[in-house]
């Protein structure tokens, strides 16, 4: 039987805005990957421990609380914690391009921002997965 | 290969989180070796008492199974929970979203939560589910709890795969004849009324006790009906003494060997299905098939072209 892309999407942090996360699900869905659903107030604890329970290859974050430079690399530091460090940590949310530089020099993949297609981000996680 | 998957098999009996969650993903993917794992772990399985949730949607499944799981933590107990949904007929696609409603268990490190999309199995679990309920079974899990999509109609895979079913229903699930004619009735060694602070739950109640009352049974297990607001936790323990009650009933005069027996039996019945359809659509009968789709000529009746396929097979066991 042919792999499964899974992928969590998650959204840390105390806003409640989770619908660019919906809407990123869905698409997902619809491009034959299972996706996990967090779902809101995620910690990075959470993030990683659902990640390593649910042998998930991607890990999708939403962040449009500002906090992308806080979450993002405890999230890193946790998947090296636990080993689970192969797998491909990504996201969006409103963030400048000279944090989306520092985080991807952390590890960190591709960040989508405001505006970006749903296809551009499913093409992005199948062009990981096929590298791998 | 076999170095790899025994070095799982350890990582499983030590309760590794990360082999588990590698474990799992061999079994449901049917990877290199999980014969193996599966043959690895069979030993080491039976200890874990297995509780089938199911219900319509939006019943509150994972609304009831986080506040079991509580319960069973608060008694010492570790869990581990297979939530499963649906996969799209159409792209092969899920959202697994289950967990949102178990966000407290997230961090407790005596859970463990594993969701599976059905991938294609209509009886309301997933294929595989039975399989990682042994991994989580083998890695020292006391109970382990399937919650299935939500179909409402007959789930039966769950009476199979569980010891004790739990029914789940609203009072707007109304219509009782409905209730009767959907497999739920037979399956269900619980009813649980959730929800019940709405109106219209002692009509329901009273419906399905009679609906219950009318069913022929040839157990001396009798389905209660309990009703329970699962989001503030009321019933629950109601819910779970009952369910004590049934296990114990189950241990009686070995209903719960002859049930695992029956598990047992249909499991070696699948595997055999299974490898004898995978084996049987080589690409020369595939290519049968499609010709036969294709010709434009008069085709033979779909009978007589299944039986014609079949001859060869069908000789080597006379």
């Amino acid at each position: 039987m042919a792999r499964k892309l899974r992928v969590l999407i998650a959204k840390p942090g105390l806003d409640g805005h989770d619908r660019g996360a919906k809407v990123v699900a869905a698409a997902m869905r619809d491009a034959g990957f299972e996706v996990i659903y967090a779902g809101l107030r995620q910690t990075p604890e959470m993030i990683v421990e659902t990640a390593i329970q649910e042998d998930v290859d991607v890990i999708a974050l939403s962040i449009l609380s500002g906090a992308h430079m806080t979450i993002f690399p405890k999230v890193l530091d946790l998947m090296k914690e636990n080993g689970i460090n192969d797998k491909l940590l990504t996201g969006g949310g409103i963030i400048s391009e000279e944090d989306v530089e520092k985080l991807q020099k952390m590890g960190v993949g591709k960040l989508f921002g405001p505006g970006a297609s749903t296809r551009d981000a499913v093409q992005y996680v199948k062009e990981w997965a096929d590298e791998k | 290969m076999s170095k790899i998957i025994d070095e799982l098999t350890k990582g499983i009996l030590e309760g590794n989180r990360n082999a588990i969650a590698r474990a799992m993903t061999t079994i449901e993917n049917e990877e290199d070796g999980y014969v193996r794992l599966l043959s690895n772990i069979y030993e080491r399985i039976g200890r874990a008492y297995r509780i089938g949730i199911t219900g319509p949607p939006g019943s509150g499944k994972s609304t009831l199974t986080n506040h079991l799981t509580k319960i069973l933590r608060k008694e010492g107990f570790k869990v581990g929970i297979i939530a499963v949904d649906p996969t799209s007929p159409f792209t092969g696609g899920a959202i697994l979203g289950d967990r949102i409603r178990m966000h407290d268990l997230a961090l407790d490190k005596g859970v463990y939560i594993r969701s599976m999309a059905t991938r294609g199995s209509s009886g309301g679990l997933a294929r595989q589910a039975t399989e990682l309920a042994d991994v989580l079974d083998a890695a020292g899990y006391d109970y382990v709890i399937y919650e299935t999509v939500g179909v409402g109609q007959v789930e039966l895979d769950i009476a199979e795969a569980a010891d004790t079913t739990i029914v789940l229903l609203v009072p707007e699930s109304g219509d009782i004849i409905q209730s009767l004619k959907s497999g739920l009735m037979e399956i269900a060694d619980i009813f649980v009324l959730n929800k019940s602070d709405r109106p219209g739950a002692e009509r329901m109640q009273k419906d399905l006790e009679y609906a219950l009352h009318l069913r022929e049974s040839d157990h001396d297990w009798h389905p209660k009906v309990y009703q329970t607001v699962a989001n503030q936790g009321k019933g629950t323990e109601e819910l779970w003494t009952e369910m004590k009650n049934h296990r114990s009933y189950l241990d009686s005069e070995n209903h719960l060997v002859n049930k695992r027996d029956r598990r047992l039996k249909n499991r070696i019945e699948t595997v055999i299905r299974q490898r004898i359809e995978f084996h049987f659509w080589d690409d020369k009968r595939k290519k049968i098939l499609k010709n036969y789709l294709e010709s434009e000529k008069e085709k033979l009746s779909p009978y007589l072209l299944a039986e014609k396929m079949l001859e060869k097979l069908l000789k080597t066991f006379k």
